[in-house]
Protein backbone atom coordinates (compact mmCIF):
# COMPACT_ATOMS: atom_id res chain seq x y z
CA UNK A 1 0.00 0.00 0.00
CA UNK A 2 2.75 2.44 0.88
CA UNK A 3 4.50 1.61 -2.40
CA UNK A 4 1.36 2.62 -4.29
CA UNK A 5 1.16 5.85 -2.25
CA UNK A 6 4.82 6.59 -3.03
CA UNK A 7 4.20 6.06 -6.74
CA UNK A 8 1.23 8.45 -6.61
CA UNK A 9 3.40 11.00 -4.80
CA UNK A 10 6.23 10.78 -7.30
CA UNK A 11 3.87 10.93 -10.28
CA UNK A 12 1.90 13.92 -8.98
CA UNK A 13 4.98 15.89 -7.91
CA UNK A 14 6.68 15.22 -11.26
CA UNK A 15 3.58 16.46 -13.09
CA UNK A 16 3.51 19.52 -10.82
CA UNK A 17 7.19 20.19 -11.52
CA UNK A 18 6.43 19.96 -15.25
CA UNK A 19 3.78 22.67 -14.91
CA UNK A 20 6.20 24.84 -12.94
CA UNK A 21 8.74 24.39 -15.74
CA UNK A 22 6.13 25.29 -18.35
CA UNK A 23 5.13 28.38 -16.39
CA UNK A 24 8.73 29.52 -16.01
CA UNK A 25 9.49 29.00 -19.70
CA UNK A 26 6.38 31.01 -20.51
CA UNK A 27 7.48 33.76 -18.12
CA UNK A 28 10.84 33.98 -19.86
CA UNK A 29 9.69 33.65 -23.46
CA UNK A 30 6.31 35.35 -23.81
CA UNK A 31 6.35 38.85 -25.30
CA UNK A 32 4.30 41.05 -22.96
CA UNK A 33 3.10 41.15 -19.32
CA UNK A 34 -0.41 39.84 -19.95
CA UNK A 35 0.74 36.66 -21.68
CA UNK A 36 3.41 36.14 -19.02
CA UNK A 37 0.76 36.37 -16.30
CA UNK A 38 -1.22 33.77 -18.18
CA UNK A 39 1.76 31.42 -18.09
CA UNK A 40 2.40 32.07 -14.39
CA UNK A 41 -1.13 31.11 -13.36
CA UNK A 42 -0.49 27.62 -14.70
CA UNK A 43 2.41 27.23 -12.28
CA UNK A 44 0.38 28.63 -9.40
CA UNK A 45 -2.86 26.71 -9.80
CA UNK A 46 -2.03 23.41 -11.46
CA UNK A 47 1.65 23.11 -10.51
CA UNK A 48 1.20 23.75 -6.81
CA UNK A 49 -2.09 21.84 -6.77
CA UNK A 50 -0.43 18.71 -8.15
CA UNK A 51 2.49 19.06 -5.73
CA UNK A 52 0.06 19.35 -2.81
CA UNK A 53 -1.93 16.39 -4.16
CA UNK A 54 1.29 14.39 -4.28
CA UNK A 55 2.22 15.34 -0.72
CA UNK A 56 -1.18 14.42 0.73
CA UNK A 57 -0.45 10.66 0.94
CA UNK A 58 2.77 11.51 2.80
CA UNK A 59 1.06 13.76 5.34
CA UNK A 60 1.11 12.32 8.85
CA UNK A 61 -2.49 13.04 9.76
CA UNK A 62 -5.72 14.55 8.46
CA UNK A 63 -4.79 17.87 10.08
CA UNK A 64 -1.47 18.05 8.22
CA UNK A 65 -3.25 17.23 4.97
CA UNK A 66 -5.81 19.98 5.56
CA UNK A 67 -2.98 22.42 6.30
CA UNK A 68 -1.37 21.55 2.94
CA UNK A 69 -4.68 22.17 1.14
CA UNK A 70 -5.05 25.49 3.01
CA UNK A 71 -1.58 26.52 1.81
CA UNK A 72 -2.66 25.81 -1.77
CA UNK A 73 -5.90 27.77 -1.39
CA UNK A 74 -4.09 30.78 0.10
CA UNK A 75 -1.55 30.75 -2.75
CA UNK A 76 -4.46 30.60 -5.22
CA UNK A 77 -6.08 33.61 -3.58
CA UNK A 78 -2.89 35.64 -3.49
CA UNK A 79 -1.92 34.66 -7.05
CA UNK A 80 -5.33 35.51 -8.48
CA UNK A 81 -5.47 38.91 -6.77
CA UNK A 82 -1.92 39.87 -7.70
CA UNK A 83 -2.40 38.75 -11.32
CA UNK A 84 -5.45 40.99 -11.63
CA UNK A 85 -3.62 43.96 -10.12
CA UNK A 86 -0.54 43.49 -12.33
CA UNK A 87 -2.73 43.07 -15.41
CA UNK A 88 -4.61 46.29 -14.71
CA UNK A 89 -1.36 48.17 -14.10
CA UNK A 90 0.07 46.75 -17.35
CA UNK A 91 -3.05 47.77 -19.30
CA UNK A 92 -2.95 51.25 -17.79
CA UNK A 93 0.71 51.72 -18.65
CA UNK A 94 0.10 50.42 -22.19
CA UNK A 95 -2.75 52.88 -22.64
CA UNK A 96 -0.71 55.82 -21.41
CA UNK A 97 2.22 54.71 -23.61
CA UNK A 98 -0.04 54.74 -26.64
CA UNK A 99 -1.27 58.18 -25.72
CA UNK A 100 2.38 59.26 -25.67
CA UNK A 101 2.34 60.36 -22.03
CA UNK A 102 5.14 59.90 -19.57
CA UNK A 103 4.46 57.52 -16.64
CA UNK B 1 26.61 12.46 -3.24
CA UNK B 2 23.17 12.23 -1.70
CA UNK B 3 20.17 14.04 -3.11
CA UNK B 4 20.01 16.24 0.00
CA UNK B 5 23.60 17.38 -0.50
CA UNK B 6 22.98 18.11 -4.19
CA UNK B 7 19.87 20.11 -3.24
CA UNK B 8 21.82 22.14 -0.68
CA UNK B 9 24.59 22.92 -3.16
CA UNK B 10 22.00 24.00 -5.73
CA UNK B 11 20.34 26.20 -3.09
CA UNK B 12 23.65 27.81 -2.13
CA UNK B 13 24.50 28.53 -5.78
CA UNK B 14 21.01 29.98 -6.27
CA UNK B 15 21.34 32.24 -3.22
CA UNK B 16 24.70 33.55 -4.43
CA UNK B 17 23.33 34.04 -7.95
CA UNK B 18 20.31 36.02 -6.73
CA UNK B 19 22.57 38.12 -4.48
CA UNK B 20 24.87 39.00 -7.39
CA UNK B 21 21.84 39.77 -9.58
CA UNK B 22 20.38 42.06 -6.89
CA UNK B 23 23.63 44.03 -6.60
CA UNK B 24 24.13 44.24 -10.37
CA UNK B 25 20.56 45.43 -11.05
CA UNK B 26 20.36 48.87 -12.64
CA UNK B 27 16.95 49.94 -11.38
CA UNK B 28 16.00 50.20 -7.73
CA UNK B 29 12.71 48.38 -8.28
CA UNK B 30 14.49 45.40 -9.90
CA UNK B 31 16.96 45.27 -7.01
CA UNK B 32 14.11 45.25 -4.47
CA UNK B 33 12.43 42.33 -6.27
CA UNK B 34 15.75 40.47 -6.16
CA UNK B 35 16.06 41.28 -2.46
CA UNK B 36 12.63 39.77 -1.70
CA UNK B 37 13.51 36.61 -3.63
CA UNK B 38 16.82 36.48 -1.75
CA UNK B 39 15.00 36.69 1.59
CA UNK B 40 12.73 33.79 0.67
CA UNK B 41 15.65 31.64 -0.49
CA UNK B 42 17.46 32.41 2.78
CA UNK B 43 14.38 31.17 4.63
CA UNK B 44 14.81 27.85 2.80
CA UNK B 45 18.49 27.80 3.83
CA UNK B 46 17.48 28.28 7.47
CA UNK B 47 15.04 25.37 7.21
CA UNK B 48 17.83 23.16 5.85
CA UNK B 49 19.93 24.22 8.87
CA UNK B 50 17.09 23.10 11.21
CA UNK B 51 16.46 26.66 12.43
CA UNK B 52 12.73 26.82 11.65
CA UNK B 53 12.01 29.76 13.99
CA UNK B 54 14.66 31.83 12.22
CA UNK B 55 13.27 30.69 8.85
CA UNK B 56 9.77 31.92 9.84
CA UNK B 57 11.19 35.28 10.91
CA UNK B 58 13.30 35.58 7.75
CA UNK B 59 10.33 34.84 5.50
CA UNK B 60 8.08 37.27 7.38
CA UNK B 61 10.52 40.15 7.87
CA UNK B 62 13.19 39.69 5.20
CA UNK B 63 10.85 38.54 2.46
CA UNK B 64 7.71 40.35 3.51
CA UNK B 65 7.99 43.53 5.53
CA UNK B 66 11.44 44.59 4.33
CA UNK B 67 10.25 44.06 0.77
CA UNK B 68 7.25 46.35 1.28
CA UNK B 69 9.43 48.95 3.00
CA UNK B 70 11.98 48.92 0.16
CA UNK B 71 9.27 49.00 -2.52
CA UNK B 72 7.83 52.11 -0.89
CA UNK B 73 11.29 53.66 -0.78
CA UNK B 74 11.92 52.73 -4.44
CA UNK B 75 8.62 54.37 -5.42
CA UNK B 76 9.55 57.57 -3.59
CA UNK B 77 13.00 57.61 -5.20
CA UNK B 78 11.77 57.05 -8.76
CA UNK B 79 11.89 60.75 -9.65
CA UNK B 80 15.50 61.10 -8.52
CA UNK B 81 16.74 57.82 -10.01
CA UNK B 82 18.39 59.36 -13.09
CA UNK B 83 20.27 61.94 -11.03
CA UNK B 84 21.31 59.29 -8.49
CA UNK B 85 22.67 57.05 -11.26
CA UNK B 86 24.89 59.93 -12.44
CA UNK B 87 26.43 60.10 -8.97
CA UNK B 88 27.15 56.35 -8.72
CA UNK B 89 30.66 55.47 -7.49
CA UNK B 90 33.34 54.72 -10.11
CA UNK B 91 34.45 51.29 -11.25
CA UNK B 92 37.61 51.17 -9.10
CA UNK B 93 35.67 51.94 -5.93
CA UNK B 94 33.10 49.28 -6.73
CA UNK B 95 35.76 46.64 -7.48
CA UNK B 96 37.49 47.55 -4.21
CA UNK B 97 34.21 47.15 -2.31
CA UNK B 98 33.58 43.79 -4.00
CA UNK B 99 37.06 42.54 -3.06
CA UNK B 100 36.64 43.70 0.55
CA UNK B 101 33.23 41.95 0.81
CA UNK B 102 34.68 38.76 -0.69
CA UNK B 103 37.55 38.83 1.83
CA UNK B 104 35.13 39.29 4.76
CA UNK B 105 32.97 36.41 3.44
CA UNK B 106 36.07 34.21 3.10
CA UNK B 107 37.19 35.08 6.64
CA UNK B 108 33.73 34.20 8.01
CA UNK B 109 33.65 30.93 6.05
CA UNK B 110 37.13 30.04 7.33
CA UNK B 111 36.06 30.85 10.89
CA UNK B 112 33.03 28.55 10.65
CA UNK B 113 34.81 25.71 8.82
CA UNK B 114 37.78 25.76 11.25
CA UNK B 115 35.58 25.30 14.34
CA UNK B 116 36.51 22.22 16.38
CA UNK B 117 34.28 19.20 15.94
CA UNK B 118 31.97 19.16 17.96
CA UNK B 119 31.67 22.96 17.94
CA UNK B 120 31.41 24.70 21.33
CA UNK B 121 27.72 25.22 22.07
CA UNK B 122 25.35 25.93 24.95
CA UNK B 123 22.61 23.73 23.48
CA UNK B 124 23.04 20.85 26.00
CA UNK B 125 22.82 23.34 28.90
CA UNK B 126 19.60 24.78 27.40
CA UNK B 127 18.14 21.32 26.81
CA UNK B 128 18.87 20.38 30.43
CA UNK B 129 17.04 23.42 31.81
CA UNK B 130 14.12 23.81 29.40
CA UNK B 131 11.82 21.87 31.69
CA UNK B 132 12.13 24.56 34.38
CA UNK B 133 10.44 27.13 32.13
CA UNK B 134 7.47 24.89 31.32
CA UNK B 135 7.95 25.47 27.59
CA UNK B 136 8.59 22.82 24.95
CA UNK B 137 10.40 24.96 22.36
CA UNK B 138 14.04 25.58 23.42
CA UNK B 139 14.27 28.68 21.19
CA UNK B 140 11.36 30.34 22.97
CA UNK B 141 12.77 29.39 26.37
CA UNK B 142 16.10 31.01 25.45
CA UNK B 143 14.35 34.14 24.12
CA UNK B 144 11.88 34.55 26.98
CA UNK B 145 13.65 33.08 29.99
CA UNK B 146 17.40 32.55 29.73
CA UNK B 147 18.12 35.68 27.64
CA UNK B 148 14.97 37.63 28.45
CA UNK B 149 17.04 40.78 28.98
CA UNK B 150 18.09 40.79 25.30
CA UNK B 151 14.49 40.38 24.14
CA UNK B 152 13.36 43.24 26.38
CA UNK B 153 16.06 45.52 25.01
CA UNK B 154 15.19 44.52 21.41
CA UNK B 155 11.58 45.57 21.90
CA UNK B 156 12.70 48.93 23.28
CA UNK B 157 15.00 49.34 20.26
CA UNK B 158 11.97 48.77 18.01
CA UNK B 159 10.20 51.61 19.80
CA UNK B 160 13.22 53.88 19.36
CA UNK B 161 13.25 53.06 15.63
CA UNK B 162 9.58 54.03 15.42
CA UNK B 163 10.27 57.33 17.17
CA UNK B 164 13.09 57.88 14.68
CA UNK B 165 10.65 57.37 11.78
CA UNK B 166 8.11 59.74 13.38
CA UNK B 167 10.78 62.40 13.79
CA UNK B 168 10.88 62.73 9.98
CA UNK B 169 7.45 64.41 10.01
CA UNK B 170 7.30 68.09 9.05
CA UNK B 171 6.31 70.39 11.90
CA UNK B 172 2.84 71.20 10.61
CA UNK B 173 1.72 67.53 10.47
CA UNK B 174 3.36 66.50 13.74
CA UNK B 175 1.34 63.75 15.35
CA UNK B 176 -0.82 63.26 12.26
CA UNK B 177 -1.77 60.27 10.09
CA UNK B 178 1.23 58.32 8.82
CA UNK B 179 1.59 57.84 5.11
CA UNK B 180 -0.75 58.84 2.27
CA UNK B 181 -4.47 58.08 2.27
CA UNK B 182 -4.69 55.00 0.12
CA UNK B 183 -7.57 54.81 -2.32
CA UNK B 184 -8.73 51.67 -4.03
CA UNK B 185 -11.88 50.70 -5.87
CA UNK B 186 -14.17 49.48 -3.04
CA UNK B 187 -15.59 46.87 -5.43
CA UNK B 188 -12.18 45.94 -6.80
CA UNK B 189 -9.82 43.04 -6.33
CA UNK B 190 -7.57 44.62 -3.69
CA UNK B 191 -10.54 45.52 -1.48
CA UNK B 192 -11.84 41.98 -1.94
CA UNK B 193 -8.53 40.51 -0.78
CA UNK B 194 -8.42 42.94 2.15
CA UNK B 195 -11.83 41.70 3.26
CA UNK B 196 -11.14 37.99 2.72
CA UNK B 197 -7.58 37.51 3.92
CA UNK B 198 -7.36 39.36 7.29
CA UNK B 199 -9.68 36.95 9.19
CA UNK B 200 -7.53 34.03 8.00
CA UNK B 201 -4.35 35.99 8.65
CA UNK B 202 -5.38 36.95 12.17
CA UNK B 203 -6.13 33.33 13.06
CA UNK B 204 -2.80 32.20 11.56
CA UNK B 205 -0.92 34.98 13.37
CA UNK B 206 -2.43 34.20 16.76
CA UNK B 207 -1.84 30.48 16.16
CA UNK B 208 1.83 31.01 15.32
CA UNK B 209 2.27 33.13 18.47
CA UNK B 210 0.45 30.56 20.65
CA UNK B 211 2.20 27.52 19.26
CA UNK B 212 5.62 29.13 19.78
CA UNK B 213 5.56 27.74 23.31
CA UNK B 214 6.07 24.18 22.09
CA UNK B 215 6.68 24.32 18.32
CA UNK B 216 8.58 26.71 16.06
CA UNK B 217 6.87 30.07 16.19
CA UNK B 218 6.63 32.84 18.72
CA UNK B 219 5.48 36.36 19.45
CA UNK B 220 7.62 38.06 16.82
CA UNK B 221 6.47 35.95 13.87
CA UNK B 222 2.84 36.11 14.98
CA UNK B 223 3.03 39.87 15.47
CA UNK B 224 4.52 40.30 12.00
CA UNK B 225 1.60 38.46 10.39
CA UNK B 226 -0.90 40.58 12.33
CA UNK B 227 0.96 43.73 11.21
CA UNK B 228 0.81 42.52 7.60
CA UNK B 229 -2.96 42.05 7.80
CA UNK B 230 -3.40 45.55 9.24
CA UNK B 231 -1.22 47.01 6.48
CA UNK B 232 -3.24 45.17 3.82
CA UNK B 233 -6.45 46.73 5.12
CA UNK B 234 -4.81 50.18 5.17
CA UNK B 235 -3.41 49.79 1.65
CA UNK B 236 -6.80 48.76 0.28
CA UNK B 237 -8.24 51.98 1.63
CA UNK B 238 -10.73 50.20 3.88
CA UNK B 239 -9.37 52.01 6.91
CA UNK B 240 -6.97 54.83 7.57
CA UNK B 241 -3.80 54.66 9.61
CA UNK B 242 -4.61 56.27 12.98
CA UNK B 243 -2.94 59.57 13.93
CA UNK B 244 0.22 58.82 15.86
CA UNK B 245 -0.80 61.21 18.64
CA UNK B 246 -3.73 59.03 19.72
CA UNK B 247 -3.40 57.93 23.33
CA UNK B 248 -4.67 54.36 22.79
CA UNK B 249 -2.09 53.87 20.05
CA UNK B 250 0.76 54.99 22.28
CA UNK B 251 -0.52 52.84 25.16
CA UNK B 252 -0.53 49.75 22.93
CA UNK B 253 2.98 50.61 21.72
CA UNK B 254 4.43 50.68 25.23
CA UNK B 255 2.29 47.79 26.55
CA UNK B 256 4.78 45.09 25.54
CA UNK B 257 7.96 46.54 27.05
CA UNK B 258 5.98 47.87 30.04
CA UNK B 259 4.58 44.43 30.95
CA UNK B 260 8.04 42.96 30.41
CA UNK B 261 9.61 45.55 32.73
CA UNK B 262 6.88 45.06 35.32
CA UNK B 263 7.43 41.31 35.40
CA UNK B 264 11.17 41.91 35.60
CA UNK B 265 10.84 44.27 38.55
CA UNK B 266 8.45 41.86 40.29
CA UNK B 267 11.09 39.18 39.84
CA UNK B 268 13.60 41.54 41.44
CA UNK B 269 11.36 41.97 44.49
CA UNK B 270 10.30 38.34 44.86
CA UNK B 271 12.97 36.19 43.24
CA UNK B 272 16.04 38.24 44.00
CA UNK B 273 17.10 38.97 40.40
CA UNK B 274 15.74 41.16 37.59
CA UNK B 275 13.55 39.05 35.25
CA UNK B 276 13.68 36.01 37.55
CA UNK B 277 10.49 33.99 37.18
CA UNK B 278 9.25 31.94 40.15
CA UNK B 279 9.31 28.37 38.80
CA UNK B 280 5.65 27.67 39.57
CA UNK B 281 4.48 30.73 37.60
CA UNK B 282 7.10 30.71 34.84
CA UNK B 283 4.83 29.68 31.95
CA UNK B 284 1.85 31.97 32.80
CA UNK B 285 4.21 34.92 33.23
CA UNK B 286 5.96 34.19 29.95
CA UNK B 287 2.62 33.89 28.14
CA UNK B 288 1.39 37.18 29.62
CA UNK B 289 4.53 38.94 28.43
CA UNK B 290 4.17 37.34 24.99
CA UNK B 291 0.55 38.42 24.57
CA UNK B 292 1.45 42.05 25.31
CA UNK B 293 4.53 41.78 23.11
CA UNK B 294 2.61 40.34 20.14
CA UNK B 295 0.22 43.29 20.19
CA UNK B 296 3.05 45.79 20.52
CA UNK B 297 5.09 44.18 17.75
CA UNK B 298 2.07 44.12 15.42
CA UNK B 299 1.31 47.81 15.93
CA UNK B 300 4.99 48.85 15.89
CA UNK B 301 5.80 47.04 12.64
CA UNK B 302 2.59 48.32 11.04
CA UNK B 303 3.44 51.90 11.96
CA UNK B 304 7.07 51.49 10.88
CA UNK B 305 5.87 50.57 7.43
CA UNK B 306 3.13 53.20 7.33
CA UNK B 307 5.89 55.76 7.54
CA UNK B 308 6.28 59.23 8.93
CA UNK B 309 3.17 61.37 9.49
CA UNK B 310 2.13 63.14 6.27
CA UNK B 311 -1.36 64.40 7.00
CA UNK B 312 -2.47 66.41 10.00
CA UNK B 313 -4.61 64.74 12.63
CA UNK B 314 -7.58 66.99 12.11
CA UNK B 315 -8.57 65.44 8.78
Amino acid sequence: MSVALDIVTIAAISAGALFFLAGTVGLLRFPDPLTRLHALTKADNLGLGLVVLGLLPQAGSLRDGLKLVCVWLLVLLAGATVSQLIARAALASEASDQRGEFL
Amino acid sequence: MTIAAALEIALAVLVLGVAVWTIAARETFVAVVGFVAYGLLLALVWVRLDAVDVALTEAAIGGGLSGVLLLGAAARLRTTEVRAAAEAPGKILRIGAALLSAMVAAALAAGVLLLPDPAPTLAPAVAANVAATGLGNPVTSVLMAFRAMDTLLEKIVLLLALIGVWSLAPDRVWGGHPGPRHQADPLGVLAYLARLLPPVGIVVGIYIFWTGADQPGGAFQGGTILAAMWLLVIMAGLTDAPPVSRRWLRLVLIAGPAVFLLVGLTGLLMGGAFLAYPVAYAKPLILTIEVAMTLTIAVTLGLLLAGAPERSAGR
